[in-house]
């Protein structure tokens, strides 16, 4: 029971990075109806931002947590106002492409500036430590990562669902044309909402460094599932892709209770079968 | 009749010398070393640009000739997998004259070149992959594994662990052929030793970046030794988690296959005072200390980073196979072998170190402590050489390997 507790917990913590992950993927693929296979690469990015300001500039935890997100969306707004903007009237397998092709240069280029083995970024002094639980020993800045993961993605649900500026960006998912006839300015909209969805990644980044070696790779080994959750959820779904990000995580951790082996096809299992019964996701609408 | 004798007799004088001259010529003119490694993956810090500057420095050092004839090297990435790696194997063999394939990093690559190599009677001679059934069941004629193999692994670090105490174990294993022979090997060391295996948690590998539910089962299990029978990224991430969750230092973590540039990228707090077997520690002897310093500050060893024992034992390998050719006079793998087997190994890395007829060097490992922040005085100050592994106990006897070409 005690490692049942245990894994659930961990469950919510690994599915906290995906729901921050997951949501920034479900805005831009919303809005944009790119398919941004960048993400991880930005959110290794993000990573690597800490720990080069840590390392070289002296900067620690506390600021980078905004400093870095600030600094990949604005490499997103240059990435979106350069290149995607061109793809827009184009089929989505090319930004798709595009995005891939980004992943791969990111992750060559911090590959042969810093190699593979990459490099530990210390928890913040304040987060250090943790508390027994009774059923498992708790670190506290794991807690805190679910309660600023939650936090997060709540501010964001709530932004685009209940403010005047959600409004637009939903005006905008539904037709944009139309939305400019109105005045407003969609393509600025356009470049904010990619910068908006990859500072996300950097913000996760910036949480995932002190857990996770920070190393090239990083990204690439949790994209995957991401993707997959977002596909579970339903692609573009704000909702969607925060619960399913949540509850894959505990479904993650009640496998690795049950059965350790399937641990890592689980969540594609769903998927699959997911696809199979409702196509357009658990929480997407048919187009 | 005497002109069908004489033309018999011309045919076999031709014959014979044809064969004395490719007896002591070197094939195609070259002798072509290909360096087969993870050249951006997972074991690319522990071996990759690494090894092949290892294997360049060897070269240089010997002059960069054999018997008269130039020696190149050649490097590939085989991405860690199978299939790349044997494809890559057969196009070198067939149409680039490659002599000896090199390095090998990862067992599931070694394992499917070797099986070409011997069928085309080549050599290979492998520091990276680490199954002890390359030169035991699984074993070819033209192979060496050099470095160290799992049971070595096993052993050096199995063994010290449990007379100190550390008698209940549990294993945190990468879940593919390396990592299962490897807790193997280490469960069977911890049982004849007195020790009790309580379990093991297998992840998948590489792809793991959560360790924290795999070390969560270590913990209930209660043992005092928590076995990481992994490597490379996923052993860094272990320790970390291992210390995050305030396992360690409660629980013990024994590093079964650690190298110099992980404990580098871990950093001496997250790494203090874990067990390790390596075969070699840069700062262990003025000449171990000379050739760390020629390969660190090599203009191309661009993160200055020391050498791992992969490339140590690399360097150490090709300067052996390139003296054998030499002395051989040949570069005809059945000599080059014969002559590599049959002299022993002398240098900065091994101190008579012997090849056995199962391809297996014998020779001294090290049991290592990490250092404390504290000890450390200068950089990569990281090892406390704890013993000395003499070879014999280090590696299996050539009758414990049952090699199937090794007659009794």
């Amino acid at each position: 029971m005690q490692a049942l507790f245990g894994q659930l917990l961990i469950g919510l913590i690994n599915g906290s990075f995906y729901a921050l992950l997951s949501l920034g993927l479900a805005i831009i693929f919303g809005l944009l109806n790119i398919v941004n296979f960048a993400h991880g690469a930005l959110y290794m990015v993000g990573a690597f931002l800490a720990w080069i300001a840590l390392d070289a500039l002296g900067i620690g935890y506390w600021p980078s947590l905004l400093l870095v997100p600030l600094a990949v969306g604005l490499l997103g707004v240059l990435i979106e106002r350069t290149m995607l903007r061109r793809l827009y009237q184009l089929d989505n397998l090319y930004g798709f492409l595009l995005t891939f092709g980004l992943t791969l240069i990111l992750e060559g280029a911090f590959h042969h500036k810093y190699g593979n083995s990459g490099n530990s970024y210390p928890v913040p002094e304040a987060l250090q430590g943790g508390s027994n639980l009774g059923f498992m020993f708790l670190p506290r800045y794991r807690a805190w990562v679910v309660v600023v993961s939650l936090a997060a993605c709540f501010a964001s649900w709530w932004t685009i669902e209940r403010t005047k500026l959600g409004s637009y960006l939903r005006a905008g998912t539904e037709n944009p044309r139309l939305l400019q006839a109105f005045g407003v300015n969609v393509p600025l909209m356009f470049t904010l909402t990619y910068g908006f969805g990859v500072a996300l990644a950097g913000f996760a980044g910036v949480m995932a460094a002190p857990i996770y070696q920070v190393t090239p790779q990083m990204g690439s080994h949790l994209i995957i599932i991401v993707f997959a959750v977002v596909v579970i959820g339903g692609m573009g779904s704000i909702f969607g892709s925060i619960v399913t990000g949540m509850g894959l995580g505990l479904v993650e951790g009640l496998t690795k209770f049950l059965y350790p082996q399937a641990a890592s096809t689980v969540v594609f299992v769903i998927m699959a079968l997911v696809l199979l019964l409702r196509p357009a996701g658990l929480f997407g609408r048919e187009r | 009749m005497k002109r069908t004798i004489r033309n018999a007799t011309l045919l076999l004088l031709l014959a014979s010398s044809a064969r004395a001259l490719a007896a002591d010529k070197i094939s195609d003119g070259v002798v072509k070393i290909g360096v087969l490694t993870d050249m951006t993956g997972y074991y690319s810090d522990l071996a990759g640009p690494g090894s092949v500057l290892a294997v360049q420095m060897a070269v240089a050092d010997f002059g960069g000739k054999v018997l008269g004839k130039p020696i190149e090297v050649i490097g590939a990435d085989h991405q860690n997998k199978a299939d790349i790696a044997s494809n890559t194997a057969r196009k070198w063999f067939d149409e680039e004259k490659v002599d000896a394939i090199v390095d090998l990093v990862s067992s599931s690559t070694a394992g499917a070149v070797m099986p070409v190599a011997a069928e085309k009677k080549r050599i290979t001679l492998l520091s990276g992959p680490a199954t002890t059934a390359f030169t035991g069941e699984k074993c070819t004629a033209y192979n060496v594994h050099y470095t160290y193999n799992n049971w070595a692994l096993a052993n050096g670090t199995g063994r010290e662990v449990v007379r100190q105490g550390g008698d209940t174990w549990f294993f945190v294993t990468a879940d593919y052929v390396f990592g299962k022979s490897l807790e193997e090997d280490t469960t069977n060391v911890v049982k004849a030793a007195g020790g009790k295996v309580l379990g093991s948690a297998r992840h998948p590998s590489p792809g793991t970046t959560d360790f924290s539910s795999y070390l969560l089962q270590a913990q209930a299990s209660g043992a005092k030794i928590i076995g990481m029978a992994n490597a490379g990224a996923d052993t860094v991430n272990t320790v970390k988690t291992a210390k995050e969750f305030g396992i360690t230092p409660k629980q013990s973590l024994a590093g079964l296959l650690v190298f110099i540039s992980d404990v580098h990228a871990l950093g001496l707090e997250n790494a203090k005072g874990m067990y390790l077997t390596t075969a070699f520690y840069w700062d262990r002897d003025d000449a171990s200390r000379a050739f760390a310093r020629k390969f660190q500050n090599h203009p191309d060893n661009r993160k200055k980073a020391m050498p791992t024992m992969v490339q140590a034992g690399l360097y150490s390998a090709v300067t052996h196979y390139l003296k054998a050719i030499q002395a051989a006079g040949t570069d005809d793998a059945d000599a080059v072998i014969a002559r590599m087997k049959a002299t022993p190994v002398n240098d900065f890395f091994a101190r008579n170190g012997v090849i056995g007829p199962d391809g297996l060097h014998r020779h001294d490992m090290y049991l290592a402590r990490v250092k404390t922040p504290a000890e450390s005085k200068y950089p990569w100050d990281y090892y406390t050489i704890v013993k000395t592994i003499p070879a014999a106990e280090a590696f299996p006897s050539v009758e414990m390997q049952k090699c199937p070409l090794v007659k009794k």
